[in-house]
């Protein structure tokens, strides 16, 4: 139809436009066939040499990747060479034949030609795909006398991974693997993808993630000439390959063991800070792994055991979960309350058993209340009543401006990759955390919950360990760092992480002093003594417990509610008091009271710690112990009413947190 | 009558009546190259050519069936999809290769870049079909409007090769809609001038410390590394130098099939896909290349045959701009692979091996087939 209205001249126009694009065309394809022409006939005798001499090829040097050993020279991560035995799939005509006639001379299990087929649909043309490691020296030798009958075969000596020291420390150290599409994607996007030519491995977690960089080290250059075949029969030329640099590290394997050996079989973690200087002592997360299951490509077996398990052992709890940190707060609130003036130390109040606000009853652990409390008392006794009365003195902003910059809330920095910010909670918190408009609404009740460390407070035991240092060494922010030295073995040279704090806080001497005092004596004669009875050293303490689960309106009984709802244990300490050398946060998870479950784990650390005692039992859980303040943060809700809903609902659950991420 | 109607022969006929012979036979005669030259690059993909092969035919048949209306009237809903799907990519796609291209809608990733490739012309298409009889400038500014606002998105992700060659598929439109020449010169000098002061002040320009604002670093190494491949033989330069030996030292009657040292002995980079072309170079010479050449030229032939027997104005403008995709596809490839234009990730057309390009150039095919066809049964 539309045909027979189209102006004549408009086609006209379309011809004439279609004639220059075919002009166009005819040009730009005389370009191409004078480009080729020039490449293939004028410059032929060039490129023909060019192409010969690339039978001189240019292999890949891999250098050797860095160790890691710990802050006494510990191995924690080392390398050692071993025989493979690979195929070159394009040289051999019938895969699994060659496999199974293989299979006669050598054992290959399951496993291997699982793992095989893995590896061949990841690997390029013309490379050879390993299919069995570590093969021992009779085995090499029965293969190279019958190696005439497998072309396409050949036994390889390669570098490999080991982790010695097994699940200790493993998610401090983390693990290599073998290079997959999305690493190939970081190495271009680093500009590297020449340095890594040859390489199988690249860090996947932990240190073996954070300090790649260093421990790769650059790869060397070969030239060879090849056959016809692609096999390399003569070198030419040589630049070697630098090793990568070796790690250092403030950890302490000794202390790590005595560590993980006290959680024994349950869940939790422990950082132990030397609050000097911000050096990681112990960084310990329970249950863990073996890093080295990882080296050659996990089995489905073993990774479904690991990331179906509802324990999470791949999960860093030490740096990724977070909790409430319960009464542990309450040493942070002391020093708020000194700092801003909304206390002195001396002052004191009544607590009869309970705080009142809008209408409500805050309950105290202590049926009819701890009598007269000064700020002393608070923490030895740990009293809620005098947190309760504080959190609404200081206000919501009062606590967060307060906990900021002690580190709560944001990533302290640690060169362990995958940390959690946590949450110091605050009305812009909570607008930017919840859609709805009525839940955005901060709640004057809500305040006294965070005052005593529950509520929506969630922190990482890292934060925790990091803002106690700080309180401990005067004042001094570290950024967190595991490794002490970056050793460059070939010139012996040393580049420092640097000790210098990130920030001086301004915190009173005799503030920090009054706060440290009262947390002696929580091990003294509060509710850490049982734990610290006869300890030859002074040692500050507080006892912590996190809630896992509210019940409403019933009273907690520990033994009534499924071990996963148990509260969670937690306990903060340092020592020795006069000189601090160690601070740290124990959490023990659904460990119960403080004083119960993490307390006697900072003490039989401290203990190795300070006086070399070492035990390897894991420590006992001391049912009678007591922090005083659990039941209460729980019957706290009791008897609500008014339209003042308690957030605990809508809180993001600290279990809920650190299982969603799943590996 | 009936019996007849359902007689095996002539079903097979019915099917085969959209498909235009001459198209359908110089499409084989590419496709045979992608197979010869696979079982030489990557043997082992042949099966998954295999299939990719024979979903792009379906895909072509199933356009080459449709009306051009039928085709057009997708042009709308086709192009604000993916223009909606361009500015999901760019809030929640899936990062790979420092550029975010990927949509994950559940079952499969899509990329609906590729998609523009087709959408963009047939909207331009369709537009001017609007206005046919009183296109004025205003027209030219909307459709400059309709191709900024895909190609700007693309080029965030950010992704050179795709937004060039749709913005190539949206100028060709235009240019065909007979966008005045008083517009196109000064444009094109400026292209050129820009192009020639990178060639000219390339030394100056790739020092590491440049910042070039509008490429991104990955970019800027690619348009480096072309103006002096032998900057860092083990990295970036690596594959232009490559390929040129590949290219070079094939001759006039290359070194055979499956013969190829630079092929076999794996110099030659991505050698199944973006520089596939090496390989036919190295194996089959001159000879090859050239042959290819025609091949590609005779399409280009029948493309604009077509296009100027076309029925409507719309079919002419969409078939001259499929044309002229398919020619952009095999210079830009050819170019970068020879060594005259930067490595910018442009696939051999019909060859090079990968599902989604496939697919989107054989439906082109097909919607040239359909223009033609509707020329033949005298449907407007």
């Amino acid at each position: 139809m539309t045909e027979f209205r189209t102006p004549d001249e408009e086609l006209a126009r379309f011809r004439r436009r279609v004639l220059v694009a075919g002009i166009f065309i005819v040009v730009c394809f005389g370009l191409l066939a004078a480009r080729f022409y020039f490449l293939q006939v004028v410059q032929y005798d060039y490129f023909h040499t060019r192409a010969e001499d690339n039978r001189i090829g240019l292999l890949p040097i891999v250098p050797n990747r860095g160790a890691i050993l710990d802050r006494n020279g510990v191995v924690l991560a080392r390398n050692f060479a071993a025989y493979t035995l690979e195929i070159t799939p394009s040289r051999v005509a019938d895969l699994d034949a060659a496999i199974d006639a293989l299979g006669e001379v050598i054992t290959i299990d399951a496993r291997d030609r699982r793992r095989f087929r893995k590896l061949l649909e990841e690997s390029r043309n013309f490379e050879s795909v390993p299919i069995r490691n570590r093969l021992s020296d009779e085995e090499v030798a029965r293969f190279v006398a019958r190696r005439y009958r497998f072309p396409g075969v050949e036994v390889r000596a390669r570098l490999f991974r080991d982790y010695p020291q097994g699940e200790l420390a493993s998610h401090v150290v983390g693990y290599i693997g073998r290079i997959n599409a999305r690493d190939e994607e970081r190495i271009e996007e680093r500009g590297e993808t020449a340095n890594y030519r040859g390489s199988d491995h690249i860090g996947k977690s932990g240190l073996e993630l954070s300090y790649e960089a260093d421990l790769h080290g650059v790869t060397g250059v070969e030239q060879v000439e090849v056959n016809a075949g692609g096999r390399a029969v003569r070198l030419i030329s040589r630049a070697p390959a630098t090793a990568g640099r070796d790690l250092e590290l403030t950890l302490d394997i000794e202390l790590q063991k005595v560590a993980e050996a006290a959680f024994g079989d349950r869940r939790g973690a422990l950082v132990a800070i030397d609050p000097r200087n911000g050096g990681i002592l112990a960084l310990a997360s329970k249950p863990t792994f073996d890093p080295n299951l990882f080296v050659d490509g996990i089995s489905t077996a073993d990774w479904s055991a690991l990331n179906d398990s509802p324990d999470h052992p791949l999960l860093n709890r030490a740096i990724y979960s977070t909790y409430p940190p319960g009464s542990t707060f309450k040493p942070f609130m002391a020093l708020a309350a000194l700092e801003t003036g909304k206390r002195t130390a001396k002052q004191t109040i009544a607590d009869p058993g309970y705080f009142m606000f809008a209408g409500r009853r805050f309950m105290d652990d202590k049926i009819g209340g701890h009598g007269t409390v000064d700020l002393h008392e608070s923490i030895v006794v740990s009293c809620n009543t005098y947190y309760y009365q504080l959190a609404n003195d200081l206000g919501i902003e009062g606590i967060a401006n307060f906990m900021a910059p002690l580190g709560f809330g944001s990533r302290t920095g640690i060169d362990i990759p995958g940390e959690a910010e946590g949450v110091l909670p605050s009305p812009a918190w909570k607008r930017g955390r919840f859609r709805k408009v009525e839940q955005q609404r901060w709640y004057g009740g809500e305040t006294i919950s965070v005052g005593i460390g529950q509520g929506y407070n969630a922190y990482t035991p890292l934060q925790l360990a990091n803002a106690l240092a700080t309180v401990v060494n005067g004042g001094k922010v570290f950024r967190p760092h595991v490794v002490r030295d970056v050793v460059d073995t070939a010139t012996g040279g040393r580049r420092v992480v640097e000790p210098a704090p990130l920030r001086q806080l301004p915190l009173k001497a005799e503030h920090l002093a009054a706060v440290r005092q009262a947390m002696v004596d929580v091990n003294k004669g509060g509710t850490g003594a049982r734990a610290f009875a006869g300890a030859p050293y002074s040692a500050g303490g507080k006892t912590g417990t996190a809630q896992v689960y509210s019940l409403k309106g019933s009273r907690y009984v520990a033994g009534r509610v499924t071990e996963r709802l148990r509260d969670h244990s937690w306990f903060i300490a340092y020592a020795p008091a006069e000189n601090p050398t160690i601070a740290l946060a124990v959490l023990v998870e659904n460990g119960g009271f403080g004083a119960q479950s993490a307390a006697p784990i900072a003490r039989r650390v401290i203990d190795y710690h300070l006086l070399g005692n070492r035990d390897s039992e894991p420590a006992r859980e001391d049912a009678d112990a007591r922090d005083g303040e659990a039941d209460d943060a729980h019957e706290g809700h009791d008897g609500q009413e008014g339209p003042v809903e308690h957030g605990q609902d809508t809180a993001p659950d600290a279990d809920l947190l650190h299982t969603e991420i799943g590996r | 009558m009936t019996d007849q109607r359902f007689h095996p022969l002539n079903l097979l006929r019915a099917a085969l009546r959209p498909i235009d012979p001459v198209l359908f036979a110089l499409l084989a005669v590419i496709l045979g190259y992608a197979f010869v030259l696979m079982q030489s690059a990557s043997p082992e993909r042949i099966p998954s050519l295999l299939a990719n092969a024979a979903v792009a035919l379906s895909a072509m048949w199933l356009a080459a069936r449709l009306s051009p209306q039928r085709l057009l009237a997708l042009a709308l809903p086709l192009y604000a999809v993916g223009v909606l799907l361009l500015v999901a990519v760019d809030l929640f796609g899936e990062t790979s290769k420092g550029a975010t291209r990927w949509l994950d809608i559940g079952i499969t990733r899509i990329q609906p870049s590729e998609l523009m490739k087709i959408a963009m012309p047939l909207m331009l298409a369709w537009y001017f079909q609007q206005r046919e009889g009183q296109i004025g400038l205003r027209d030219f500014i909307v459709a400059g409007v309709l191709l900024v606002v895909p190609v700007g998105l693309i080029l965030v992700q950010p992704d050179l090769g795709t937004s060039l060659l749709v913005t190539a598929a949206g100028v060709y439109v235009i240019f065909f809609a007979g966008l005045s020449w008083k517009l196109i010169v000064p444009v094109a000098l400026v292209g050129i001038v820009g192009v020639g002061a990178i060639v000219g002040f390339g030394d100056q320009l790739c020092q590491p410390d440049v910042d070039w604002q509008v490429l991104r670093e990955y970019q800027k190494h690619r348009v480096c590394t072309l103006l002096d491949p032998t900057q860092d033989p083990l990295g970036k330069g690596f594959h232009i130098i490559q390929s040129t030996i590949a290219i070079g030292s094939g001759g006039v009657l290359g070194k055979g099939w499956m013969e190829g040292t630079q092929t076999h002995l794996s110099f030659i980079p991505e050698r199944h896909t973006d520089f596939i072309f090496s390989v036919l170079a190295e194996e089959f010479g001159l000879v090859g290349t050239l042959v290819l050449l025609a091949s590609y030229l005779l399409l280009l032939l029948r493309g604009f045959t077509i296009a100027l027997q076309a029925p409507s104005l719309a079919a002419r403008l969409l078939a001259g701009s499929i044309t002229m995709i398919f020619f952009t596809y095999a210079f830009v490839n050819m170019g970068m692979v020879s060594g005259i234009l930067p490595v910018v990730g442009v696939p051999l057309p019909f060859i090079s091996y990968g599902g989604t390009a496939l697919v989107t150039l054989c439906l082109g095919v097909g919607i040239l087939m359909s223009i033609q066809r509707s020329r033949a049964t005298g449907q407007g």
